[in-house]
């Protein structure tokens, strides 16, 4: 696959672009006119053919585990981890790319599941928080949150983590500012955060 | 119940810690000494359910699914007041994958349904095979209205012939909102309710005109504070399946118990037939008390369905219709004498909670200063907007917002430090030791207003405040033991991420000799006993006590099991670190677990209710002695060309009698601080006038600070003794909230030398402030 064809298919089907564009599509049936499905054909439908408003089959790779799903076409990446996958570690907070609650990894890149359509993932492997522990094992952001008490109601904290742990598995000795600008997406009403900082620091200098 | 007499440590380390007497109940245990000399509790101990939480595999309401699950939707009315003239749902039930639609009907006679009151009151709903479906079919139901003139502003609808909200008199309609209300919506006229001139703390008091006619400087101001809602990350919701023989409901709540009585008296159906589940919860912060409107309907729409119900609001909903903090016109006239003396008091207040009540400014004037003549009128003003609920110490944050301004002005007038002049006005001693510790810890240095230069100006600010410690009686555990030794606590208490499961393993594992991890608590489900809803920060101060109690009970019955096995008496027998052992003879001892194996039953259990403090209330409904006192400190920087305010630093003092979990209690107040600085600078319900509707129902354009917005916290816990419980604990969730924003607003004043009277404090509101020096 061409890298700009790659790309083009990334983005053709954005939530955002999608709300704006299938107005005139009311009953929900996305025409698919890129090369989304220029690889193998396993993951996502093929391309050029509309779909839509009925349920079609969509596979991709979760945590490692092929999954296959029937969804209708307009289900966003979030409602399919959750919904229909039952992996409710996801949250969905504010449903529109506000608050990161929501955040999952596409080949190991945070993204708001929630402005990502199902269909867009394609071969792209997806990440969630349940994936993040590696057989029983936590990840040192994960014992980090729970030693320094970083959860509260816990609601903020699947995708707080996520936040945490792309920051500390991609920067070597991360700073303060670094692990607020990783988690600036990151709403939190209880005001977690102060332990949050805490927690992602310690995580860097222990898996040092 | 025969009594008995132990000693009790009482007072302040490195204060004045002294020791008490008191007569307790005989099943109560003895006293624990302070913290220092204690393993389990008052230590940094982790929440026992974080590991559940930092996988995702704590379940909340929002991820409940079960077999055959329909997921609903409410239809809202799009204006905000109207006579409803009939409701077609005739093409939403045909709309295929729909399995039940339910419409709101009127009890009243001449209308079948009820009057619209504000944009957002909830009309019928749709359950179906998916939530677009749901959506989808919501879309086609038809309403036709009769709309009607309506009022959002607060002094618009005071005003005479403004649209009124009730024609009738209203009676209860609050959700909880303050605390400190004791009208009941009877009186009044036009779209004002009240006044509440009185609380548990008295009424009126002493001779006013006296007052200030004895005052060398008379300070008279109003304060203002928007109206903002509570945005917890999970909505409101539940996920009821209601079957023959019993309603279950999943009910992401701050009271079990509450959504329990209320859907059992909404359906009457025995209390026995509805069970109530909320094992995790994603936030609450007061507005999570009740079944609320989309309870009775997720119900509905499983009775009629037969299958179970998913309705969780969006997030347009949760703002609209689930709660809001009422804003407050609140009017204060103090006078003092040039010492400072207090001789004055008057405070008059309106604000509104929309269609409910509860908009008061709560006790803060009344209580937290001395002095003799007081007098209060705090009036609710009814408005076509989104019903108020209680948030985070209701009342109490706009009264503090306004009181303690005052204060600072007052202190400025008089050429003062404002420190120096609560030292002479508070009677707290707590309070006392808490300014002490909290103003070296934060280095305060008092600096007169205005005094930096520069572009970017510096200021320094301090608030204070009090919360009554409220105890609710209606607080039962269980605790059990197996023969394998295991332990489990029971209670229908449930944890809005506060850490009550954590504090009930605490005190449980403390009193048994064991670990808090040793300990499994199964809360949040009502066929456990009774306890109260999380709110007033009753929860640590009313459950912790009985878990402790139920533990030492246990305890006793292990102990004369074991006691003639080791030849001696029960009462010459403890425990520590697992074991069995003869207070004197270190030769008789036992492990507990093969105590427990020797038992003739597979486990003893044992239960306890809360009793009254030792010593007895203040007032018998369980206002107890002493309070929950906060001074916090801030450091602000105001850049006088952009307008925008940075938070730079608080420290915040706080007491909330024997600390628990040092961890969760900095977590609490962390999240009080947050919130405080939130209201203090961003966030606002936005209405607009002309239409009634909320313009910024969402999460991104209601503003909230995200971690770049978030100051450092340094926080000072006072340990204070005052021996009124068997674990003499309190929570910590109002008294966090309540001075912040006070003590950011007066920091700005220090920083820029105007006072701005109304939060939130923008950019714009800055600027326009600063104009005004200039003119």
């Amino acid at each position: 696959m061409e890298e700009n064809e790659k790309k083009k298919a990334k983005t053709s089907l954005s939530r955002r672009g999608f709300l704006k564009g299938a107005g005139l599509t009311t009953a929900g049936t996305v025409m698919v006119n890129s090369g989304l499905l220029a690889f193998d054909g396993k993951f996502g439908p093929p391309k050029g053919e509309s779909y839509g408003p009925d349920a079609v089959r969509v596979s991709m790779k979760v945590n490692g585990i092929i999954r296959d799903i029937i969804c209708e076409p307009r289900t966003t990446l979030a409602s399919a981890l959750r919904d229909h996958m039952g992996l409710t570690g996801t949250k969905v907070v504010c449903d529109r790319g506000s608050c990161s609650a929501c955040t999952v990894y596409l080949d190991g890149k945070p993204v708001n599941s929630c402005m990502t359509m199902a269909m867009d993932v394609g071969d792209q492997e997806v990440t969630t928080i349940e994936g993040i522990s590696k057989n029983g094992e936590l990840h040192p952001v994960q014992e980090a949150f729970i030693e320094h008490d970083a959860s509260q109601c816990g609601y903020c904290t699947p995708g707080m983590i996520m936040s945490c742990v792309h920051l500390v598995e991609n920067k070597k000795n991360p700073t303060l500012e670094d692990v607020k600008h990783a988690t600036r997406g990151n709403l939190c009403r209880c005001g977690t955060y102060p332990h949050v900082f805490k927690a992602t620091l310690d995580a860097a200098k222990k898996m040092k | 119940m025969d009594k008995r007499k132990e000693i009790f440590p009482h007072g302040i380390p490195g204060h004045n810690l002294g020791e008490i007497e008191r007569e307790i109940p005989n099943d109560e245990p003895p006293a624990w000494p302070i913290n220092d000399k204690l393993k389990v509790v008052g230590k940094r101990i982790r929440r026992n359910d974080a590991l559940a939480k930092v996988t995702g595999s704590a379940k909340y309401t929002s991820d409940i699914q079960l077999p055959g699950m329909l997921y609903a939707k409410m239809l809202r009315a799009n204006v905000p007041h109207a006579k409803i003239l009939s409701i077609d749902t005739s093409k939403a039930e045909r709309h295929p994958g729909v399995r039940a639609v339910h419409v709101f009907t009127s009890d009243d006679e001449g209308s079948k349904y009820q009057d619209v009151k504000y944009a957002g009151q909830p009309l019928a709903g749709v359950a179906a095979d998916s939530l677009d479906i749901a959506k989808e079919a919501v879309a086609l139901i038809e309403v036709e209205y009769e709309t009607m003139p309506f009022v959002i502003d607060t002094e618009e609808a005071m005003k005479e012939g403004a649209p009124l909200v009730y024609e009738e008199p209203i009676g209860e309609q609050t959700d909880g909102g303050d605390v400190g209300v004791t009208h009941d919506g009877s009186e009044g006229k036009g779209n004002l309710r009240g006044p509440t001139t009185s609380s548990f703390l008295g009424g009126a008091r002493g001779d006013l005109d006296q007052g200030f006619s004895e005052a060398d400087v008379i300070l008279d101001r109003t304060y203002r504070t928007q109206v903002h809602t509570h945005v917890p990350l999970e909505t409101h919701g539940v996920v009821i399946d209601w079957k023959p023989d019993q309603m279950t409901v999943y009910a992401s709540t701050q009271s079990t118990k509450g959504v329990r009585d209320g859907l059992a008296s909404y359906f009457d159906l025995p209390k026995n037939k509805v069970r109530v589940i909320c094992e995790f919860m994603g936030g609450g912060f007061g507005a999570k008390h009740s079944a609320g409107t989309f309870g009775p309907m997720a119900a509905e729409l499983s009775r009629k369905s037969g299958r179970p119900v998913w309705l969780m609001l969006d997030r347009k909903e949760e703002h609209i219709a689930e709660g809001n903090r009422p804003n407050s016109i609140h009017h204060l006239k103090i006078g003092a004498k040039k010492d400072g003396t207090l001789t004055a008091i008057q405070q008059k207040s309106h604000g509104t909670a929309g269609v409910a009540l509860g908009a008061g400014v709560g006790r803060i004037a009344q209580g937290l200063y001395t002095c003799p003549n007081f007098s209060t009128e705090q009036y609710d003003v009814l408005t076509h907007a989104g019903p108020g609920a209680a948030w985070r110490a209701p009342g109490n944050v706009q009264g503090a917002y306004g009181l303690e301004q005052a204060i600072d002005e007052i202190a400025d007038m008089l050429k003062t430090d404002p420190l120096v002049l609560r030292e002479k006005i508070d009677p707290s001693e707590v309070r006392k030791v808490l300014r002490q510790r909290g103003a070296k810890s934060f280095g305060w240095k008092y600096r007169p207003p205005g005094s930096d230069t520069g572009r970017i100006k510096k200021g320094i600010g301090v608030a204070q405040s009090t919360w009554p410690r409220f105890v609710n009686l209606d607080s039962t555990v269980e605790v059990k033991m197996y023969s394998d030794g295991t332990v489990e606590v029971r209670s229908g208490v449930q944890d809005i991420g506060t850490g009550t499961k954590t504090i009930l393993a605490q005190v449980v594992a403390e009193e048994l000799g064991l670990k808090a991890e040793d300990i499994t608590v199964r809360i949040g489900d009502t066929i456990f006993p009774d306890a109260p809803g999380s709110g007033g920060s009753i929860v640590t101060g009313a459950i912790t006590p009985p878990a402790r109690n139920a533990a030492y009970l246990v305890k006793q019955k292990l102990f004369n099991q074991v006691a003639p096995q080791l030849e001696t008496e029960p009462s010459m027998l403890t425990v520590s670190d697992g074991m069995i052992m003869h207070k004197e003879d270190a030769s008789k001892k036992i492990s507990m677990r093969d105590a427990l194996r020797r038992m003739r039953t597979g486990q003893i259990e044992a239960s306890a209710s809360r009793s009254d403090d030792y010593g007895g209330f203040q007032q018998p409904w369980g206002l107890a002695y002493g309070d929950l006192g906060s001074v916090q400190f801030a450091e602000v920087s105001v850049d006088t060309e952009t307008g925008f305010v940075k938070v730079e630093r608080i420290t915040a003092a706080h007491s909330c009698g024997r600390p628990l979990n040092i961890s969760q209690i900095e977590s609490q107040v962390n999240g009080g601080v947050i919130q405080g600085v939130s209201y203090a600078l961003y966030e606002s319900r936005v209405m607009d006038n002309k239409t009634g509707h909320m313009m910024n129902a969402n999460v991104d354009q209601y503003r909230m600070p995200y971690a770049k917005e978030i100051p450092d916290i340094d926080i000072v816990l006072v340990e204070e003794y005052s021996a009124r419980s068997s674990t003499d604990a309190y929570g910590i969730g109002e008294p966090a909230n309540i001075a912040t924003a006070a003590a950011v607003a007066n920091a700005v004043y220090n920083a820029i030398g105007v006072r701005l009277y109304e939060i939130p404090m923008t950019p714009a509101s800055i600027l326009k402030a600063l104009n005004k020096v200039e003119q």
